[in-house]
């Protein structure tokens, strides 16, 4: 299920402590808003947690998502990052069957000019990590589909602004 | 520090808030708890079911505007407590509920009576915790009722599992809450109140919504100063009920769905509105697309996800209500040349004129004998509803004059609120009488705790509108049903007089309007808790009423 509209990354600082991750999901639920990724993990201050979180939609509705999130005792601060000034990176590992040699070395090239690193090798097939912005990502995996493509797991975006303009609690 | 159990620490910080009463039921998980209450002088009120526990506490908060305290032991003590605490929330009501659960080794094993309440409370409170040690005890309960008494207020819940309550440790009692993600704006912001007066000074038909949010922060005093100078009517919400005499000629009445015809006229044709403590709901908007559409709106609120969710204001507030309102005033006073605006005033005039001309008020029907019982209630008289039509007659024909007399499940519309919601209010303001005006349905989901108003010396008087039907449901069923009536006739409905007599209350039954005079009468000087049977006709509706998803001048009369 997509929505109309454009997508905002949403970087929020939260407590670092159990139950903070369901009730930002719960609210998203509950008010009827899409996820498109979310990720989570230690931020530079003691005991926060930076969340990122991508959605879809239109500005009204981008304002509501950080105005609840505001809402929520257990989120410090939120910002909508400007694309224009943001890093964002996701990290795939993707697992391709190589029985056949030929297929093998075909990978490895297109691993390496995707940057990416070989990262597990069987007989039969290859673990490849991959890292970038979602399209360098999905280019590469629309690249895999022809060579048997076994399993996919990606983490979603993160993201940070560029130089000094922080998301962080003042 | 002094050494002492989690219980004894939970007790002795709810007494640092000043905590005179809790409404609860004990139970296993509670059982330490209880047994530090045992000589406490705090008053613990021993009601009949959980759900009328939190609705007491709920009560209690409203009549008084302090903090109320329920309590429930585990699993289904906890998960009763549930439709008390969503209607705090869906209210804006300040209640702290505290919970038992099973001790910390078992959470998470579906122990007996283990109910994950942090889990199902997390979307109904404005925060909730559960204990880890007995040491963050009063730290929580500090900041539970810091966050459950500002900003927007609300519930919050705290889950004690059972081995923190017995846990022995060093407990400070430093006041010290730490909440970095928390802080309730409440200043208005310069610039937006620059802009609000702009367009302030340059209507010509301004209006005002109030709602709760006017009497939450205290601020009717300020609204009235407001209205007066800019000679702009204020229409209420049903939260709102109360932040303005509704005898003052400022005043309206109420808005929306079962509004007065005069608010529900007059409001869409403001040309600049200033809406302050409401959330725009659909109740009181009507159809929201084409609400008020050609007008300048204002909207202030404290709570900023309120402002622009369901109406776009031109000049969004967030603050607190009191604050704002003067901000406004204060700056206006200094400029504006009062106006005595007699086109508007006349146009309102004439519709009100209008509306006594329509409201036939006789007999045996609740418009008239609400007119008749406002006349003989002292002003300051607590007025609890329950929901359905009983709950719209109220608001429309008990007319309110004092904040905090008249309380009623807005949001939630929570049918066997009203009830042990008066006992709250009564337990606040032993003083004044206090009457909950009920249906029959809903006295019936929470009439049990009759037992605890006699118990405990709390009387109060039930009016029920005896229809023997669910009414509300009737009338959306004769309305828009083609009077298909399903499901609404109540049957066998109880004797009422011999109910209240069983529970050792007082119960009569009457006959006509003069017999209900009557009866409200003695019942307001009886020591015992009087129940007012009042048979009406099954058939009659609520009017005005604006068909759901309509606009609010598509009043339907009849
Ligand atoms: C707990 C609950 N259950 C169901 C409803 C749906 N409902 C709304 S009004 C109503 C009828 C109320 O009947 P009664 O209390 O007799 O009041 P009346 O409308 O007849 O005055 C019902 C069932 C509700 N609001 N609350």
């Amino acid at each position: 299920m997509t929505r109309e509209g454009r997508t905002y990354i949403v970087s929020a600082i939260v407590e670092h402590k159990p139950g903070v991750l369901y009730s930002v999901s719960n609210m998203f639920r509950r008010r009827g808003f899409n996820i498109e990724t979310i990720t989570v993990g230690a931020s530079e201050q003691k005991d926060l947690a930076r969340l990122t979180v991508t959605i879809k939609g239109d500005e009204r509705m981008v304002e509501q998502v950080v105005k609840q999130l505001q809402k929520l005792i257990d989120v410090v601060k939120v910002s909508i990052l400007d694309p224009e000034y943001t890093v964002t990176r996701e990290l795939a590992l993707v697992k391709i069957s190589t029985l056949d040699t030929k297929v093998r070395s075909d990978v490895i090239n297109y691993t390496e000019i995707f940057k990416g690193h070989v990262v597990d090798v069987a007989h039969d097939s290859l673990v490849v990590e991959i890292t970038g912005d979602s399209d360098k990502i999905n280019a590469f995996i629309e690249l895999m589909k022809p060579f048997g493509l076994k399993e996919i797991a990606r983490t979603g975006i993160t993201a940070l602004s560029r130089g000094m303009k922080s998301a962080r609690m003042e | 520090m002094v050494k002492m159990t989690g219980a004894k620490a939970l007790i002795e910080s709810l007494k640092r808030q000043k905590v005179e009463v809790i409404f609860g039921i004990p139970g296993g998980a509670v059982l330490p708890i209880y047994d530090v209450l045992y000589d406490s002088d705090i008053k613990h009120i021993l009601m009949r079911h959980e759900q009328c526990a939190a609705h007491a506490s709920d009560g209690y908060a409203r009549a008084s505007g302090r903090v109320g305290v329920c309590m429930a032991t585990s699993g289904p003590g906890a998960t009763n407590l549930v439709t008390g605490i969503a209607n705090a929330y869906m209210d804006s009501s300040p209640i702290v509920a505290l919970t038992g659960n099973v001790p910390r080794a078992f959470i998470g094993k579906d122990a007996f009576q283990e109910t994950d309440i942090v889990g199902v409370t997390t979307p109904i409170t404005k925060c909730n915790f559960q204990i880890k040690n007995a040491k963050e005890i009063s730290k929580i309960v500090n900041t539970a009722f810091y966050v459950a008494s500002t900003g927007r207020p609300g519930p919050v819940l705290i889950d004690l599992p059972k081995d923190t309550q017995t846990e022995v440790d060093d407990i400070e009692f430093d006041n010290g809450i730490i909440l970095r993600g928390y802080k309730p704006n409440i200043e208005p912001h310069p610039l937006q109140i620059e802009k609000a007066v702009k367009l302030l000074v340059q209507a010509e038909k301004p209006v005002i919504i109030a709602g709760g949010g006017v009497i939450t922060s205290g601020a009717p005093q300020e609204l009235l100063a407001l209205a007066e100078l800019l000679v702009a009517p204020i229409a209420t919400t049903l939260m709102g009920k109360g932040s303005v005499p509704e005898n003052h000629p400022l005043s309206l009445g109420m808005l929306g769905m079962h509004g007065t015809i005069t608010a529900n006229k007059i409001v869409p044709e403001a040309d600049v509105l200033l809406a302050v403590g409401t959330r725009f709901s659909d109740r009181s908007t009507g159809k929201v697309e084409t609400f008020c559409r050609d007008a300048k709106i204002i909207h202030i609120d404290i709570d900023a996800a309120e402002v622009g969710k369901n109406i776009r204001p031109h000049v969004p507030i967030v603050a607190d209500a009191k604050l704002a309102l003067k901000a406004i005033y204060d700056r206006l006073i200094k400029s504006f040349n009062k106006n005595e605006r007699s086109l508007w005033m006349n146009r309102i005039q004439e519709q009100k004129k209008q509306q006594a001309e329509m409201e036939n008020k006789d007999g045996m029907t609740p418009p008239h004998l609400l007119v008749e019982l406002r006349k003989i209630l002292p002003q300051d008289a607590i007025i609890t509803t329950e929901v359905g039509q009983n709950q719209m007659w109220s608001a429309l024909y008990l007319k309110t004059y004092k904040p905090r007399t008249f309380i009623s499940s807005g949001g939630l519309g929570t049918m066997g609120f009203g009830f042990p919601a008066s006992l709250g209010a009564k337990v606040a303001c032993p003083d004044v009488p206090v009457l909950d005006i009920a249906g029959d349905g809903s006295f019936i989901m929470t009439e049990q705790d009759l037992a605890t108003s006699v118990s405990w010396n709390i009387p109060v008087t039930v009016i029920v509108l005896n229809n023997s039907v669910l009414g509300m449901v009737a009338q959306w069923q004769r309305m828009f049903y083609n009077r298909r009536y399903s499901a609404i006739d109540l049957g066998k409905i109880p004797d009422f007089v011999k109910l209240a007599e069983a529970y050792g209350a007082q119960g009569v039954r009457v006959g006509s309007p003069e017999e209900f005079i009557k009866a409200v009468k003695m019942a307001m000087k009886s020591e015992v808790t009087t129940v007012i049977d009042v048979p009406i006709s099954s058939e009659q509706n609520v009017f005005p009423m604006v068909p759901p998803g309509a606009e609010i001048d598509k009043i339907m009369i009849g």
